[in-house]
């Protein structure tokens, strides 16, 4: 964090000052190590691991928050009597299908059919057709139905108050994370059960009603074949330690964009529309009401997700869109399938994609399988670039290593390129929404150079000038392009369009054009047109919310009148979590949001219905928010309540398990099944994968970032200042590492994969430790990921010897754990890299490209 | 204080004067004081966010001419209290450096050197290639179920564009049929 999040990180020096204990656990000693009470390194790829032996500790030794447990959690629901875990099957849970490599989930569903009473209510879903199961995602591959957020599971379980029935959700976790033991992550993850008990005793010693502990991570958990699973284990934590919705607590993701959680939350993701409603699939008769149905519950805050989508519906179609046509639902392109950055990249080298933007992003050096991503641009007819510098994405056509080995010129490469010049951030007027989901609008300080323009500026014109040729159409395919609301004000001497103007869309207005106070206001009968309900609210009262700027030192800690936070303001989600079910903050030192008699009230913008007392009890036939208790935090979950145990949702597993990586170097202790058996592989030409262990790729290997460069280099590499303050690539090796091979401190070393082989500079150095795994030595070694082959400095990319295997739940790509050879001296050049690669492959008995 | 003569000398009034370590005002001469902060000279300050990671620090974006002179953390951010990293500090340098790209270019297939083009022709070529190719991957139905789709059109955005900016990518390229909408939120 204090490499890759400064200043961000100044708020752990002011925690770590007011007594906290700050806990860094990483493979490489870094900056945050240096000031952590204590750095525990671990082997990349193995923190499920680590996790699954936390949740064990506070399950044994009876350490959960049991208060909080009982109410806030599914612990209590009994799971169907056909569920069987992975302790059952060496490594796969039941429902598994060899052929397809996918889980049917039905039997991870509640049980409906038990004797015991329900203290809640009957499971009205799960007696209703199963829309959401492996029926349609059998015919879509992994994930193709599970994209909605919301639950699907309906409302309350049987449960059993007492945590006592073998099948309710906290025994199935006790037997589930049993052989998760300190002994175990001694030999999976390389760390001393000392240190482990160090961790254990301060996260139980520092949760409870006094006091919590947060979890903070970044794309080091995401970045793996297991990546959900890895923020999941960490939830069951959080939940049983009553972590979550509390000042202190959480798992907070540091994002590594200035708007990647605005890029989420307006989603340019194929599998999403605004405020993460579901794109919807392909199925033979579909209309917004059977979209609707599949999309989310139809209790908790989702049950109003007509309104949600029939305002976004209005706020594109406009006029066209009414009751009549179904709002112009049937406007809506399908989805038959995994339509990811990854599967388009193959799409592209198997010459099904025409044309493709690359606007602000720079996948040649930032994408795993380099090699691949730079074929993919040279398959497509025409490439339109839109960046501040020419970066690798736009010149890979004469600069690309393959061009500099001799396997490719620029006279074979038919691609047409566009290079259109970006808009800085101060050339231009928006929002960014940063890691803790806070929309700060930056303003336009002057106009851009010369040709440079906003992506604003972009999308609008583009769009004018296909409309212009598409006017007159009769075609039917036209019609949703034609009857687009399209019309912002134009300001200043480019015509920009009116950034105000499009976040006031997205806020939401009224059939009279008055903008809408907030999500709630939204109606599900063509009134109301809002592009985001999520984000409705950021220009309530018709103030640009978002731009708020009341000094800090003027306002609480909260600092309510900075920016504006999604939901309504709310700077914690779920924080009626942070007073007990009465509605009395657990303690006073950590009290947040609390029922004061009348209403909810505290230093935040409750995230809870202002006037629903602590003391409701849903009817039972009440839908949205409704059905959930006045003691249910979770209101965005079917019944309230935090789910250690997912009935549905995940396509791998209704619990986290451990699977090694894809690469790794050593075997899984645990099950039979060495990897996650859903993850998506892609085994073809250029995308050889490394063995398992093995002699030939004996290391492990992990990414990352350095504080001078930003991702793949576009907006640092072109800078004098920070190209002098990190001038070359380089890879840091243990001293013992070094002696095994011959490295030198300050030569280079040659990094070979199946994919290819990179030159770097070595850094030999103490900050990487050599891990006993499994037995033996396992050496890794750190690779930051910023060059290419263009910039001010130039150096090889670590993406290029990544291969293409990703999370099935989120088609991430596992990029934090590989495997490598390693030896000195600085690659070949010219035909003898391939040729080196190749040989390689050749001993590996990996098979020929 | 003006001085003249000897008595001008730093050392002189170090070894006279209080300022015994010359680090203050025996060190100071006529050309300290007439320094001024470039940021003085602003013609107009303006409020901004660090477009780097996702912490999101406050930046004082200063103008003078036209030009950006200088960019500084800004202390009344709570999330920030005025500190930005190297890359935040260096930002300025995304505005202008001398290396920063600032007109349209043109590859045409096969070549080897880009050409220069103007943005007008650059925008209509590019409508023109979006329509084209939007009907040539256009799918009415796949595996016999309508879909209404195109699929010769992908996009991948950086995840440093505002939301407004998605927003129109999104919208707009939905209405186009195009679902390979990407973004790094996906890497």
């Amino acid at each position: 964090m204090a490499e890759c999040h400064p200043v961000g990180f100044q708020w752990v020096m002011e925690a770590k000052a007011r007594g906290a204990k700050v806990f860094h656990i990483d493979p490489r000693f870094t900056r945050t190590s240096a000031v952590a009470h204590r750095h525990v390194p671990v082997r990349a790829g193995s923190d499920i691991v680590l996790l699954g032996a936390l949740v064990n500790h506070v399950l044994s030794g009876g350490h959960d928050f049991r208060d909080y447990v009982l109410n806030y959690t599914n612990a209590a629901a009994i799971i169907n009597e056909d569920f069987k875990d992975t302790e059952d099957l060496d490594g796969l849970f039941s429902g598994y299908d060899p052929e397809k490599r996918e889980y049917n989930p039905t039997t991870w569903g509640y049980d409906s059919a038990s004797e015991e009473p329900a203290s809640g209510r009957r499971d009205e879903s799960s007696r209703a057709p199963d829309l959401s199961a492996g029926d349609l995602s059998h015919e879509h591959g992994p994930g193709a139905t599970y994209e909605a957020t919301p639950s699907q599971t309906g409302r309350a379980p049987y449960r059993d108050d007492t945590l006592e029935h073998p099948r309710c959700v906290y025994q199935v976790l006790k037997r589930h994370f049993a052989r998760y033991t300190p002994e175990l992550v001694e030999d999976v993850c390389g760390i001393s059960p000392a240190d482990f008990g160090e961790i254990a005793e301060a996260i139980v010693a520092n949760s409870g009603r006094e006091r919590t502990t947060a979890f903070v991570y970044s794309v080091g958990w995401t970045q793996h074949t297991v990546g959900a699973q890895y923020i999941r284990t960490a939830s069951i934590l959080q939940l049983l330690l009553g972590n979550i919705g509390r000042p202190g607590g959480g798992i907070l993701a540091l994002r590594g964009h200035a708007s990647i959680q605005g890029s989420t939350d307006i989603p340019t993701l194929y599998n999403l529309l605004p405020g993460y409603l579901p794109m919807p699939y392909a199925h033979e008769h579909e209309d917004l009401d059977t979209y609707l149905e599949r999309a989310a519950g139809d209790t908790g805050f989702w049950g109003n997700k007509r309104a949600y989508m029939v305002s976004l519906l209005k706020a594109w179609w406009g006029d066209a869109a009414t009751e009549d046509n179904d709002f112009c639902f049937d406007y809506l392109p399908r989805l038959t399938g995994d339509h990811g950055t990854y599967q388009t990249v193959l799409d592209q080298i198997a010459g099904k994609v025409k044309g493709y933007f690359l606007m602000g992003e720079n996948p040649a050096v930032g994408s795993a399988g380099g090699r691949m991503q730079r074929q993919g641009l040279a398959s497509v007819d025409w490439l339109v670039v839109r960046d501040l510098n020419l970066i690798e994405s736009a010149t890979f056509w004469k600069d690309s290593p393959e061009i500099a080995s001799g396997e490719t010129t620029a006279e074979e490469i038919g691609t047409e390129v566009f290079f259109l010049p970006a808009a800085s951030h101060v050339e231009k007027g928006g929002t960014f929404t940063n890691t803790q989901r806070l929309l700060q609008w930056h303003h336009k300080a002057l106009e851009p150079p010369a040709d440079a323009r906003s992506d604003l500026w972009f999308m609008y014109h583009l769009g004018l000038r296909i409309r212009e040729r598409l006017s007159g159409s009769a075609d039917p395919i036209d019609r949703p392009v034609l009857d687009l609301t399209w019309d912002y004000p134009e300001e200043g001497p480019q015509r920009d369009p009116s950034a105000a103007a499009v976040l006031k869309e997205i806020n939401g207005y009224d059939a009279d054009g008055n903008t809408l106070s907030g999500f709630t206001a939204l109606k599900d009968d063509g009134t109301t047109a809002c592009g985001c309900w999520i984000y409705s609210g950021s220009y309530a009262d018709d103030v640009n919310q978002t731009a708020r700027r009341k000094p800090g030192a003027e306002q609480s800690w909260v600092a309510p009148e900075w920016g504006w936070a999604w939901p309504a303001n709310r700077r914690i989600l779920y924080n009626r979590a942070s007073a007990d079910p009465e509605g009395r903050p657990w303690s006073d030192r950590k009290a947040y949001v609390w029922w004061d008699g009348e209403q909810w009230t505290g230093h935040d913008v409750p995230d809870f219905e202002k006037k629903k007392p602590p003391s409701y009890v849903p009817p039972p036939d009440a839908k949205a928010q409704d059905a959930i208790g006045g003691a249910d935090p979770f209101i965005m979950q079917t019944d309230g309540k935090g789910w250690l145990f997912v009935p549905k949702g995940l396509v791998d597993g209704p619990l986290p398990a451990h699977y090694e990586p894809h690469e790794s170097p050593v075997d899984n202790p645990l099950y039979g099944q060495q990897t996650n058996p859903v993850r998506q592989v892609f085994p073809r030409k250029g995308n050889r994968y490394n063995p398992v262990g093995g002699e030939v790729f004996p290391y492990a290997f992990t990414t990352y970032r350095l504080t001078e460069h930003h991702t793949a280099g576009g907006m640092s590499r072109f800078l004098p200042y920070l190209s002098e303050l990190q001038p070359e690539m380089f890879c840091e090796v243990s001293p013992a590492l070094a002696a095994e091979r011959g490295l030198v401190n300050g030569g280079w070393a040659t990094i070979i994969t199946a994919r290819t082989a990179i030159e770097a500079r070595v850094l030999v150095t103490d900050r990487i430790r050599p891990l006993r795994i499994r037995g033996r030595t396992v050496h890794q070694i750190g690779l930051p990921y910023h060059w290419g082959s263009a910039g001010i400095v130039r150096g090889d990319s670590a993406n290029d010897l990544l291969p293409i295997v990703l999370d099935a739940n989120t088609h991430i790509q596992e990029s934090k754990a590989a495997t490598c050879d390693i030896r000195p001296g600085r690659r070949p050049q010219g035909a003898a890299l391939p040729a080196l690669v190749r040989r390689y492959r050749r001993i590996a008995g990996i098979p020929e490209d | 204080m003006a001085r003249v003569g000897i008595e001008s000398w730093p050392v002189l009034r170090q070894l006279t004067g209080t300022d015994r370590l010359g680090r203050g005002e025996a060190a100071r001469s006529k050309r300290t004081d007439a320094l001024v902060a470039r940021t003085e000279q602003a013609d107009r300050v303006v409020s901004s966010v660090c477009p780097y990671c996702a912490v999101g620090c406050g930046q004082k974006v200063y103008v003078k001419d036209e030009k950006v002179i200088q960019i500084e953390g800004d202390p009344e951010s709570p999330i920030s209290r005025g500190r930005l990293c190297p890359k935040g500090s260096a930002s300025k340098q995304l505005v202008t450096s001398p290396g920063r790209q600032t007109t349209v270019l043109y590859r045409r297939p096969y070549g080897t050197e880009w050409e220069p083009l103007a943005l007008d022709d650059a925008m209509d070529m590019i409508a023109d290639r979006v329509i084209e190719a939007r009907r040539q991957g256009w799918e009415d139905t796949s595996g016999g179920k309508p879909v209404r789709r195109t699929m010769g059109i992908a996009s991948l955005g950086g995840a440093t564009l505002d939301n407004e900016e998605n927003y129109l990518i999104k919208k707009f390229w939905s209405a186009l049929g195009a679902i390979q909408i990407e973004n790094q939120a996906r890497i």
